[in-house]
């Protein structure tokens, strides 16, 4: 199994490097092979599209243009950049118009785009190609007694027509597949598929600071240990913003938030310190205690 | 085939809170939700309240949530949601206040559709015969002229949930993905004059920035509306037409700026 890997912006000097780190671990240990993309640029994480569309499918058509020419299907590990890149594919297959300009820009670099990458997160990878009972076998040390809430956050699940959910509805469910191969026990909330508030960082923060003392205290009130997401973004509002959300409600939440990557490192048998933990405002001690750590 | 259906009830005049009442009645299989209610209605349960008209998806008075997500009951079949035999729960719209059982009090929405000013405001002289609108933006108008004000996407907000949920006043919360809808229906169609003013009361608080992209109203809208498709063309417009003294456009500005620099934040 090999994958073009599109490591968005947990590159080591941005926001969630312990994202990278831990997806990285994880697929050599499942044995997923990871060619990097030589140059992949930001997807615009949906903020771009607010300014100028074609620019940002442009970026986003001379990503999947590379991993076209590397003849493998693309993995990624953020929710975001995978709604972001699925919405692309989309525009550009129902509109040939669309693709014809975009790939007029692409021409000045000596690129083309035929439309047909597939474009995978590593969440639809494990339960679509890998199979989760091969997970179950690899795993070592099963979360037994590990009580999490996913949080698949927005872009992994909307809108669903860009998403391939008609064909793949294993996708619908796929992060509580994975949790529970990994022996742990899912946490159902509400909150699972609402918003995390990142987006609203730095224009309404009083609003954004709200849907993660939501969330965050909705899952802890259903029993949770802590949460695992497949969205770097929405951890760094979750994990980041949780003690001013915390103070904003006047309650203590402190629920750890995981990268679904570090939920699976540690089931797989992988040293905590390996797992870039010590970058959590949230700490996550009650978890590793909680597994023997 | 069996429907079964569990109906959030609440009757202000009861002085009770609101409860859930089960039902289950014998339908045709190609039995929408609506027509189920109303054989409540007619044959089990008279006191149950609720708004329809059309019963086609057109008029927008049936919204309601249905399993949890805003839908239209009359375009809902229960043998869609329940194949086999589950109860399916009915609930009235989120984000506006109950007046009985599954109707709600839609003020504040009407009210925040009112404010964008929902009519033409062409200026100069009236042209002598028609108005010629060029084909391809009338094509661009297609998707929100098919919004029929049913409330669903406003139903499901996740910012207006998250600021009344603060406590705010309704007036003073988001506008919400179908008043900002409408507004690009006016500022995207060429015989309007008002652009800039739209745009300039647009991009103040509680307009287009405050929308968290969270995809929820295109994915409840039964009408292909696309409210989010809309609220980042008005973004794109708003910057273009030069209104960037707020936070959401300088940080979609310099987002771009660093985008375009490195190709990287």
């Amino acid at each position: 199994m090999k994958y073009a890997f599109w490591p968005g912006c947990s590159v080591p000097r941005q926001g969630t490097p312990e994202l990278r780190i831990s997806a990285v671990a994880v697929c050599q240990k499942l044995g997923i092979e990871l060619e990097e993309l030589s140059y992949a640029p930001c997807t615009g994480s949906g903020i771009l599209q607010g300014k100028d569309l074609l620019l940002a499918d442009t970026l986003n058509a001379s990503t999947f243009a590379i991993a076209e020419v590397m003849e493998l299907p693309l993995m990624t590990i953020c929710s975001t950049c995978q709604g972001v890149l699925s919405q692309a594919n989309k525009r550009m297959r129902d509109k040939p118009g669309h693709l014809a300009q975009v790939n007029q820009a692409l021409a000045q670099q000596d690129m083309e785009y035929s439309g047909k990458v597939e474009v995978k997160h590593l969440v639809w990878v494990l339960v679509e190609d890998y199979g989760l009972d091969r997970l179950k076998a690899a795993v070592v040390k099963p979360l037994a007694g590990l009580r999490v809430a996913p949080f698949y956050g927005c872009y992994i699940v909307r809108p669903s027509a860009a998403l391939g959910f008609a064909e793949h509805p294993e996708r619908k469910d796929s992060l509580e597949r994975v949790i529970a191969a990994l022996g742990a026990e899912v946490v159902d909330f509400r909150g699972k598929n609402l918003c995390c508030g990142y987006p609203l960082v730095g224009v309404n923060d009083e609003t954004s600071a709200a849907m993660v003392g939501n969330h965050t205290s909705e899952a802890k009130e259903k029993g949770a240990d802590c949460m695992a997401t497949p969205c770097p973004l929405c951890h760094m509002n979750l994990d980041g913003v949780q003690p001013a959300a915390a103070e904003q409600r006047s309650e203590r939440i402190g629920l750890p938030i995981l990268h679904l990557t570090q939920l699976m490192g540690l089931a797989l048998g992988i040293a905590p310190p390996d797992l870039g933990f010590d970058r959590h405002a949230v700490s996550v001690k009650g978890v590793l205690e909680k597994l023997g750590y | 085939m069996e429907a079964r259906l569990r109906v959030r009830r609440f009757d202000p005049e009861s002085g009770d809170g609101a409860r859930y009442q089960s039902y289950a009645l014998e339908v045709p299989s190609y039995a929408t939700v609506l027509d189920t209610l109303l054989q409540i209605r007619d044959d089990l349960d008279g006191s149950l309240a609720l708004r329809c008209s059309c019963r086609s998806a057109i008029c927008g008075s049936c919204a309601m949530r249905i399993n949890g997500q805003a839908r239209l009951a009359c375009k809902t079949k229960v043998l869609a949601l329940a194949p086999d035999g589950e109860e399916i729960t009915v609930e009235p719209m989120g984000n506006m206040p109950v007046i009985k059982d599954l109707v709600t009090d839609m003020a504040s929405f009407w009210s925040k559709v009112k404010a964008i000013g929902p009519w033409l405001q062409p200026v100069g002289p009236s042209p002598k015969r028609e108005y010629l609108v060029p084909q391809e933006t009338t094509r661009d108008l297609t998707e929100v002229m098919a919004c029929i004000m049913c409330g669903a996407c406003v139903s499901d907000c996740a910012t207006l949930e998250t600021e009344l949920g603060l406590g705010k006043d309704p007036d003073a919360t988001f506008l919400g993905p179908a008043a900002l809808a409408k507004a690009y229906r006016f500022v995207a169609d060429p015989r309007d004059g008002a652009d800039g003013q739209r745009l300039l009361a647009l991009s103040r608080a509680e307009g287009i920035w405050d929308c968290t992209r969270c995809n929820i109203c295109v994915e409840v809208c039964p009408k292909g509306v696309a409210p989010l498709e809309q609220i980042l063309a008005l973004r794109r417009k708003a910057i273009e037409a030069g209104y960037e003294e707020n936070l959401g456009a300088r940080h979609t500005l310099e987002f771009e700026k660093t985008v375009r620099e490195s190709a990287w934040l």
